[in-house]
């Protein structure tokens, strides 16, 4: 007993020196992230490696970790409930960041919106946001119109594909989705008029076994080049290259996981952007609160092609990216019909990018003529 | 002889009185230093894994205090993290009574947060109590109901619970986003597909002085009550019973189905209520944001706390620390965020295995106590 009394007397002592010891190590690093540097953190819906959605956005911070004086902190799979708002306060807080990147949609509105009348010295920029002159000044709202690389992406689709029937597996039916369903069946009509999108929509961002069966189902009907508008493409794109069809990408480059069969891909340049908006911000310029732009203002790319796209199509491709990057070209063009015949798009009307007030894109409720699929009533 | 026998009652006695108080401590001791035994082995054993992934795990553990309990902010943020466990947690202990293993949190959760917003969306122009009172009346009601499905199936067809509880999850959840994409979505939610707000000056506030919704003394006022109905009560005793041991329940005619369908209400109502906290303190309208995981990781506070609802509350509190720590984890260790899970695993699996223990330890009996 008495030798037990010691033995729990010499454990409290070294857990204590431990403890000690972690106090001393935990202390070191936040001093030394608190000299000068700009702290900048990253904030992602899902894991920053996924092979979409996170992974563009993660691209951009490995971009920033490059600039000297600036610190990147990252942090993934942050759920849009009170987690985010927590990372957040806990990145100006314990580590005493000063711009923030939370990327997911859904941070937005709550979370966003309420944190950043509480940190007025803390610049706010998200991807996606509708931000109007009544929200704080200190967010910033940036997006890329990335249905124009979708276009592209559709004339090489439609110079590929032999059946005409073109698959997308896309997560809900929002307007930013069906910008893309529509702006990439625009672009393979241009070349074969008589193809058709067949949409399959899963539900929510991130199902890989709904997509798995998704893309199986197409290609089951015939579909020999499939895209998507999911989180993650990574099961879309394995899956089809291993049934034998080609593949349009999304989000970054996913050529790497099957350099065969994919073509191109509509991907986000979050590597040019968010340099350019730090050093902004480390300059004390100003940000605009709202900004959008596609191929012409630099915030989207496309994926270079592969080996399976004809000359023909890359010559077309090409023709259509320069036109759009000159701003000279709109896909969105009355007269537009939508797949049950009715009038989508009058004639002579366009829609396009213009202003913050202009949302006309944003709020897109049709799915247009070629596009074998419906949307909930 | 009579004078020495009668002069050694009293003495006997107080010597058995001294040796049950002390059993009773050691009986209490053994029920908090074992689990907390565990709970050092977990995070040893975490220390071992990410050694092995390159990290200093006395680093690790530096940013674990700090992240969780370093500072006021940490505090608040494990708290505001432990608020919707704690409830959730009853919804697998309440049942558990019974001797029914409920896992359908998640789905009570998010159905009655969705019903919880349609009434706050319906009392807009009401008073910000007849709201509340209404949006809390709303979950309880719509969680208790999901719950006591799996309880009605069981009793009175035979279904195993623990999977239809489970299935019911995925109806409640395909339900909630019917609804916010359909009928029930703001035709301005555009690329967010969500309810109307409930009204921003209906949301609860937070306790006076700190960030941490009202939910949490909610949650902790709600363990208590559940903890007097189960140890205090001829319901919780009958309830015990049942759990305990079901044939001879039935034999003494113990009203099993009632029992059966008030411990699965209550479980779904409390996690109901998380549902309408979640709704009325964080997200304000409902979307598929509801589905946040709490009703799952619920049943690992429940098991954790071996269903007893006052021992809810610590548990909750230390995996809320866990989930307000991963964050720095990962920010200056680069551990990924499935560390914060592994080390949720590791002391799932270490308090299960630590059942073992309990009656094994003599100093625990209290063997020497009367020396």
């Amino acid at each position: 007993m008495a030798t037990g009394g010691i033995s729990r007397r010499r454990l409290l002592n070294g857990v204590t020196a431990v403890g000690a010891g972690t106090l001393l190590a935990a202390a070191l690093p936040s001093r030394r992230a608190a000299a000068a540097d700009l702290v900048v953190g990253f904030i992602y819906v899902g894991p920053h490696d996924d092979f979409g959605y996170n992974q563009a956005h993660a691209q951009g911070a490995v971009a920033v970790k490059k600039m000297s004086g600036v610190k990147v902190l990252e942090e993934e799979n942050v759920p849009e409930d009170v987690a985010v708002a927590k990372t957040m306060e806990s990145m100006i807080q314990q580590d005493g960041a000063t711009l923030l990147f939370p990327t997911s949609f859904g941070y937005f509105d709550p979370y966003i919106l309420r944190a950043a009348p509480k940190f007025e010295k803390v610049r706010f920029e998200h991807a996606g946001g509708l931000w109007t002159p009544k929200d704080p000044k200190n967010i910033g709202s940036y997006f890329g119109y990335i249905f124009e690389a979708q276009h592209v992406n559709g004339i090489v689709a439609g110079h590929t594909s032999k059946s005409g029937k073109l698959g997308f597996v896309a997560a809900k039916p929002i307007p930013q989705v069906l910008q893309n369903i529509n702006a990439f069946t625009l672009g393979a009509r241009l070349i074969n008029p008589q193809a058709t999108t067949q949409v399959i929509f899963t539900g929510d961002w991130s199902m890989p076994v709904k997509e798995a069966e998704a893309t199986n189902s197409l290609i089951d009907r015939g579909v020999d080049v499939v895209t998507m508008h999911v989180d993650s493409p990574k099961v879309v794109v394995q899956t089809a290259a291993k049934r034998g069809a080609s593949i349009c990408g999304y989000h970054c480059s996913q050529a790497a996981l099957a350099p065969e069969a994919y073509l191109t891909g509509a991907e986000w340049n979050w590597t040019d952007l968010y340099p350019k908006l730090v050093t902004m911000w480390m300059k004390g310029e100003a940000i605009p609160n709202f900004y959008r732009g596609a191929f012409k203002e630099g915030l989207i790319r496309q994926s270079p092609y592969g080996p399976k796209v004809s000359d023909e199509a890359r010559k077309r491709a090409d023709e259509v990216k320069a036109a759009l990057t000159a701003g000279a070209y709109v896909i969105f063009k009355g007269p537009l019909k939508d797949n049950t015949g009715k009038v989508a798009v009058e004639a002579g009307q366009e829609l396009i990018q213009s202003n913050a007030t202009d949302t006309n894109l944003e709020a897109m409720n049709f799915l247009v003529e070629g596009v074998l699929g419906s949307l909930p009533a | 002889m009579v004078e020495e026998t009668a002069a050694a009652i009293p003495a006997q006695r107080g010597g058995i009185v001294r040796r049950l108080h002390t059993i009773a401590a050691r009986t209490a001791a053994e029920a908090v230093l074992v689990p907390l035994g565990a709970l050092v082995v977990s995070l040893l054993l975490f220390g071992l894994f990410i050694a092995f992934a390159g990290v200093n795990p006395l680093a690790a553990y530096g940013y674990m205090a700090k992240g969780s309990v370093g500072s006021w902010f940490s505090v608040q943020n494990t708290l505001t993290r432990a608020a919707p466990l704690i409830l959730t947690g009853l919804c697998t202990a309440l049942p558990a009574q019974v001797g029914l293993m409920i896992i359908g949190g998640e789905g009570a959760f998010v159905i009655g947060g969705l019903f919880a917003a349609m009434a706050g969306v319906a009392l807009l122009d009401a008073s910000p109590l007849v709201a509340f009172l209404a949006m809390a009346a709303a979950g309880i009601a719509a969680g208790g109901t999901w719950v006591a499905f799996a309880g009605a199936l069981r009793h009175w067809r035979g279904v195993n619970e623990t999977i239809s509880s489970l299935l019911l999850n995925y109806i409640a959840i395909a339900i909630l986003n019917q609804l916010v994409e359909g009928p029930f979505r703001d035709p301005h939610s555009l690329n967010k597909p969500s309810s109307p707000s409930i009204g921003y000056d209906h949301m609860i506030g937070t306790i006076p002085g700190t960030e941490i919704h009202w939910g949490l003394v909610i949650g902790i006022v709600v363990c208590v009550l559940a903890y007097v109905l189960i140890r205090h009560t001829t319901i919780g005793f009958a309830a015990r019973v049942t759990g305990g041991n079901l044939r001879a329940a039935r034999m003494v005619g113990l009203p099993i189905g009632k029992l059966v369908m008030l411990t699965c209400f209550l479980g779904g109502a409390a996690a109901g209520l998380a549902g309408m906290i979640e709704i009325a303190a964080v997200q304000e309208r409902a979307s598929a944001d509801l589905v946040t995981g709490y009703g799952y990781t619920g049943i690992l506070v429940a098991f954790l706390a071996r269903h007893n609802p006052l021992a809810l509350i610590p548990v909750a509190v230390l995996l809320g620390g866990i989930g307000a720590s991963g964050g720095l984890l990962q920010r200056h260790l680069g551990l990924p965020d499935a560390a914060t899970v592994v080390l949720q695993g590791i002391i799932f699996v270490a308090i299960l295995a630590s059942e073992a223990v309990y009656g094994r330890i003599p100093w625990f009996k209290g063997a020497e106590a009367s020396a």
